[in-house]
């Protein structure tokens, strides 16, 4: 039957669009909802009361409440790619076609084989892990495992990558509304009539809060028609922005604020609009003053068996009835401390709906006449039956009640959660039996954090109304938003009279849950004080009440007030957990936003990336830059081919590489080198102009930071290069030291990095190539322009360039630079130039194997744990000036003389492969900590020499030349006999770069 | 957060890059040439070792009221010199860093005038 619980049509709320009626699925059988709707009222319209299994006991469980606090009604929404899982279908919106499943159960949700951990129950009490998993230790890893790992979690991911777009956005105000309740909205319109900046957020999709799930009177009229009314007004003013589905997730430093604004949750995936917006955009808000009006949450009253499906909390009963026309039973009962409970029962009354029984648990008069209800007073609820449903009810005076509904109120907890995230602790007020935010000033409210309505403990409508109209009123006036402000809306007074009863006394076999997400009962909590965890936080933690995802909306009050009673405290005494962000849970994937897979980060290419593509590269990031590797050729099988090819043709005639992503950092001023001197261990101020310098640069601890050469290119004009990897930090380092070490320098300094496009062209037929680009002009013979030179040049008539001829291969070597647009034809031009030497074009892997031949140091080096001393360049830190690193870099032990240094390995046996990584121990040592002198720290195949060769760290390794040392690898499992020689494998004495 | 640059007025924290106590500012002088060997130069060595080792390893670690170093790596490349209240965040006062770093060297000059 369709629908058995909506509610006449004569009787609608105008929340439902009964003309528009939707299909949906629900574990395989097919509904019909209206437009309007959530999946749990559509779901209770068509009386389904089961629709969940509880998290550790597999319980039967149904809709408890009628927002975002719902701790039972989560489901999988969708299917394939798009299915979410742990959706609370109180706050779903239903749309055509939608398909959800209930989660957390083996077998049909009817007979879930899970079902008999519940007769297990007294073996899974608070802390049943930390008893149960500890022995016997071999039963971990085997048995314990694998269990609690199929056990844990709720739903299932889709295991697909999600295909959804999420986005960030940014927005400022001057006051920052949170929750268009009564309160948020009379708030709202004054501060926008007084002409502030307003955002009014709210999470539901239509605003008004409680306004549209009650009966009262506002100005005169109904509340829901006074809230439209108003957002009408609100909607025309240009200094108000509405932000439906949108929750504010937590109160950050200095007003701002960040909330997840649902695009596109309420729309099928096949819905037009679907596509073209992201589904959930995560915004960062900046407010001046912000006003938390996030009202109340209705808390329960722990009896025993109050978690069967069917038994609710009374104001979603009220909801239910009032927003969606549904009935959430045939035959209801109300269980109340309250007069508010009261007004449950009128409203259903009204509504038609059949009152079994009004319970109230105070023994006074009847607060209200219910027609054909038995009043129950000064009774209480002492169990419950019915497995898949509510059937019967069991009074403290004797009788029993058939009913397939319990409304149960406990009274209003204000929702104070964002008043604690900056460590607020919320205050006990006497007067309505609830925590309310600390207040301002000493409470560690966020600062410039207002509370207003319900959520301050105004929960009489009148007083929220007025209490968010004089709060908007006085806060833009501070902010100098003076125009007139209409009056007050009025509201007729409503009781709130309330009692403090939380459970039901029971004996210690019964079961009354606090925490109907994570299973805790009131035998847990006595439990966990029993053994010892007396503090609300332990307490909190052993039992894991309020750790579920809905942080305990529901459960943590009448848990303190089990916790006060068990010791004999009032609740204040007991005190209260304090919340952290976010609200409501986020999916990970509004957090990342645009920030996935590709564009988790930039990716840098070079400016002739292009061409290396076309060449087939084999491409490696090294930092954010994708760089060239190797160049296969064709029949080529093997990276080593391309390799050892790319060295070969470079050492014999030519290569070229881009070198483009090496740090460029132009420095300039009178103090220039000066600067230099201070910021690199050797000295720069005497370089002469036209010429360039290898720089070793220490950080202050006397470490090495970064090395590279620096060109001086005029009296005040240098160019320094960094290593790819440190180019960012190196200059970040620099404005340090010129910004706050030495500000009297007269010195600037900026990245030219992404200004030049630079290739290295080596070998020994450099030059010759080089002649046939640049300009005639520019005389680049060995003797106009030896080794180290550098300076301006045109090439190809004309165009702007700069030559260095600097050497990183050993080879006679020049690095060109032109402006980044000409990079693409530069590479293609010194190609084209090369063909009649064979030029060839080589990668970072060639480069590599060359500067290992040649012995110089890079990263592998540079780890921030080497020394100058410890690459054997401890002469070159200058003591006759002051530097960087200088002072630190003569601590006693990093100067000893059996310090580790940079030196040559080879294998003894010539057809051993060396891997870096290896430490070094003596021969007929055993490889043990105590027996290490260093390790090694990069090797390759040497094309020229014909065997692996590396370089490393040992002890004393300058004075061991020609010592044979085991290499020892126990990763690998390797041990390889090398004998110590000079890093300077080929060309030692350095002829080749000078001729 | 939200840092009030003194030039281009609040940016948010995003944008800038933390280094942690302004006393890295406080650099030791240089103690001048060393030449091996030399006695008095041994003992100028160990004293200005260990105003460096103070100056590289010791931080104050306040609860409270801290001058810190942030760079503005995604603006203009200023170093800032941030009072700020390490428990509630609350900044007092942006400084840019070149200017208190002037403003020191005029300190120290006038204290070593006096003496």
């Amino acid at each position: 039957m369709s629908q058995k619980n909506r509610l006449n049509k004569d009787k609608s709320s105008g929340f439902i669009d009964r003309d528009k009626t939707i299909h949906f699925n629900f574990n395989g059988e097919q509904f019909e909802g209206y437009q309007g709707d959530t999946l749990a009222s559509a779901l209770l319209a068509n009386n389904q009361k089961l629709v969940a299994r509880s998290f550790k006991y597999h319980r039967p469980r149904g809709i408890f409440t009628a927002g975002s606090e719902e701790p039972n009604a989560l489901m999988h929404l969708r299917t394939g790619a798009y299915q979410e899982p742990n959706v609370r279908a109180t706050v779903a919106e239903l749309f055509e076609g939608l398909e959800a499943r209930s989660q957390n159960h083996r077998g049909s949700l009817k007979h879930d084989l899970m079902a008999i951990n519940d007769f297990l129950s007294p073996f899974l009490t608070a802390g049943f892990y930390y008893k149960t998993f500890m022995w016997p230790k071999a039963f971990w890893e085997k048995l314990y495992e694998p269990i609690i790992r199929q056990s844990a979690g709720l739903g299932e991911l889709s295991g697909q990558e999600d295909p959804d777009k999420y986005d960030k956005g940014f927005l400022h105000c001057d006051i920052l509304i949170i929750g268009a309740g009564p309160s948020g909205l009379a708030a709202a319109l004054a501060a926008g009539q007084a002409g502030s900046r307003v955002i009014l957020a709210d999470e539901d999709f239509v605003m008004g809060g409680r306004l549209n799930n009650e009966t009262y009177q506002v100005n005169g009229m109904h509340g829901a028609e006074w809230a439209k009314t108003t957002l009408a007004e609100l909607a025309s003013m240009d200094n108000v922005r509405l932000m439906k589905r949108t929750t504010v997730l937590g109160a950050y430093d200095h007003g701002i604020y960040s909330a997840l604004e649902r695009k596109t949750d309420h729309l099928a995936s096949t819905d037009p609009v679907y596509k073209t917006k992201p589904r959930q955009v995560l915004w960062k808000i900046y407010s001046k003053r912000a006003i938390l009006s996030a009202g109340s949450t209705e808390r329960p009253i722990a009896f025993p068996n109050n978690d069967r499906p069917g038994i609710m909390q009374a104001g979603a009963v009220r909801t239910y009835a009032n927003r969606y026309d549904v009935a959430a039973g045939q035959n209801v009962s109300i269980f109340t401390n309250n007069d508010d409970g009261w007004r449950t029962a009128q409203d259903l009354a009204a509504k038609g709906i059949n009152i079994q029984a009004v319970i109230d648990s105070r023994d006074i008069q009847p607060v209200a006449e219910i027609s054909g209800a038995n009043i129950e007073m000064g009774a209480q609820v002492i169990d419950t039956q019915g497995r898949h449903a509510l059937q019967s009810i069991q009074l403290s005076n004797g009788k029993t009640y058939d009913t397939d509904c319990l409304a149960v109120s406990g009274g209003w907890n204000p929702n104070v959660q964002l008043s604690c995230h900056h460590r607020g602790r919320p205050q006990w007020n006497k007067d309505i039996l609830a925590f309310v935010p600390s207040g301002d000033g000493s409470g560690g409210l966020p600062p410039e954090m207002h509370i207003a309505g319900a959520a301050n403990g105004d929960l009489d409508l009148s007083s929220a109304l007025s209490s968010g109209h004089e709060l908007a009123k006085s806060l833009s006036k501070e902010l100098g938003n003076a125009s007139k402000v209409g009056g007050c809306p009025k509201a007729e007074s409503e009781s709130i009279a309330n009692s403090a009863f939380w459970f039901v006394k029971t004996d210690t076999k019964s079961r009354s849950w606090l925490d109907f997400q994570n299973d805790v009962t009131t035998k847990d909590i006595r439990l966990a004080q029993q053994e010892g965890f007396t503090a609300v936080e332990h307490v909190k933690r052993y039992t894991t009440l309020g750790m579920a995802t809905d942080q305990g909306k529901t459960s943590n009050i009448p848990a303190m007030a089990v916790m006060a009673d068990n010791e004999g405290k009032t609740i204040p005494e007991v005190g209260t957990t304090i919340f952290r962000p976010p609200y409501t849970p986020v999916s990970i994937a509004a957090y990342a936003g645009r920030s996935r897979g590709k564009e988790f980060r930039p990716t840098r290419l070079t400016p002739s990336h292009r061409w290396a593509k076309e060449q087939g590269a084999e491409f490696v990031e090294v930092g954010a830059w994708m760089r060239a590797q190797w160049f296969p050729k064709d029949g080529e099988t093997h990276w080593r081919e391309s390799v050892d090819r790319e060295v070969t043709q470079t050492r014999n005639s030519v290569g070229i590489c881009d070198v483009s992503t090496l740090g460029k950092i132009d420095i300039q001023g009178r103090d220039a080198g000066e600067f230099l001197n201070r910021v690199y261990c050797n000295t720069f101020s005497t370089l002469k102009v036209g010429m360039v310098r290898y720089g070793l640069m220490l950080r202050e601890d006397g470490f090495a930071m970064d090395d590279g050469t620096t060109a001086r290119l005029g009296e005040h004009h240098y160019l320094m290069t960094t290593t790819t990897a440190n180019a960012v930090g190196v200059s970040r380092h620099l404005e340090f030291c010129r910004q706050c070490l030495w500000p009297d320098l007269d010195v600037h300094v900026i990245s030219a990095t992404e200004q030049y496009a630079q290739y290295s062209v080596a070998g020994p037929n450099a030059r010759k190539l080089l002649q046939k680009i640049v300009d005639p002009e520019f005389d680049i013979s060995n003797e106009a322009f030896p080794f180290m030179a550098c300076g301006d040049i045109t090439v190809c008539g004309g165009t702007a360039a700069r030559l260095f001829r600097i050497s990183f291969s050993g080879e006679l070597a020049y690095e060109i630079a032109v402006p980044t647009r000409y990079g693409y034809s530069m590479m293609k031009t010194l190609m084209q130039a090369g063909e009649e030497f064979d030029a060839v074009i080589y990668g970072t892997e060639a480069l590599s194997v060359m500067r290992i031949e040649k012995g110089h140091a890079a990263g592998n080096e540079l780890t921030g744990q080497t020394t100058a001393h410890n690459l054997g360049m401890g002469r070159m830190v200058s003591k006759k000036k002051d530097s960087i690193g200088n002072m630190m870099s003569e601590r006693p032990n990093l100067i000893k003389e059996d310090a580790n240094r940079l030196v040559g390995f080879v294998p003894v046996d010539k057809s051993e492969k060396l891997s870096a990584g290896a430490h070094f121990i003596q021969k007929g040592k055993s490889a043990i900590t105590e027996n290490d002198e260093g390790w090694m720290s990069s090797v390759a195949f040497s094309p020229s020499l014909g065997h692996s060769i590396g370089i490393g760290f040992i002890k004393s390794g300058h004075q061991r030349m020609g010592e044979i040392v085991t290499a020892s690898n126990p990763l690998l499992g390797k041990d390889v006999d090398v004998e110590i020689v000079s890093a300077h494998f080929v060309d030692p004495d350095g002829e080749r770069l000078r001729v | 957060m939200i840092i009030n640059h003194p030039l281009l007025g609040p940016r948010d924290a995003s944008e800038f890059v933390y280094l942690g106590d302004a006393c890295l500012m406080n650099r030791p002088a240089w103690v001048g040439e060393r030449i091996e060997g030399e006695d008095a130069n041994d003992a100028k060595t160990a004293e200005a070792l260990q105003q460096y080792h103070d100056y590289v390893h010791l931080r104050q670690n306040n609860a409270g009221e801290h001058k810190e170093l942030w760079y503005h790596e995604q603006g203009d490349r200023s170093w800032l010199v941030v009072t700020r209240n390490t428990i509630t965040h609350e900044i007092y006062n942006v400084e840019l860093a070149k200017d208190v770093a002037l403003a020191n060297k005029t300190a120290r000059a006038s204290q070593g005038g006096k003496k």
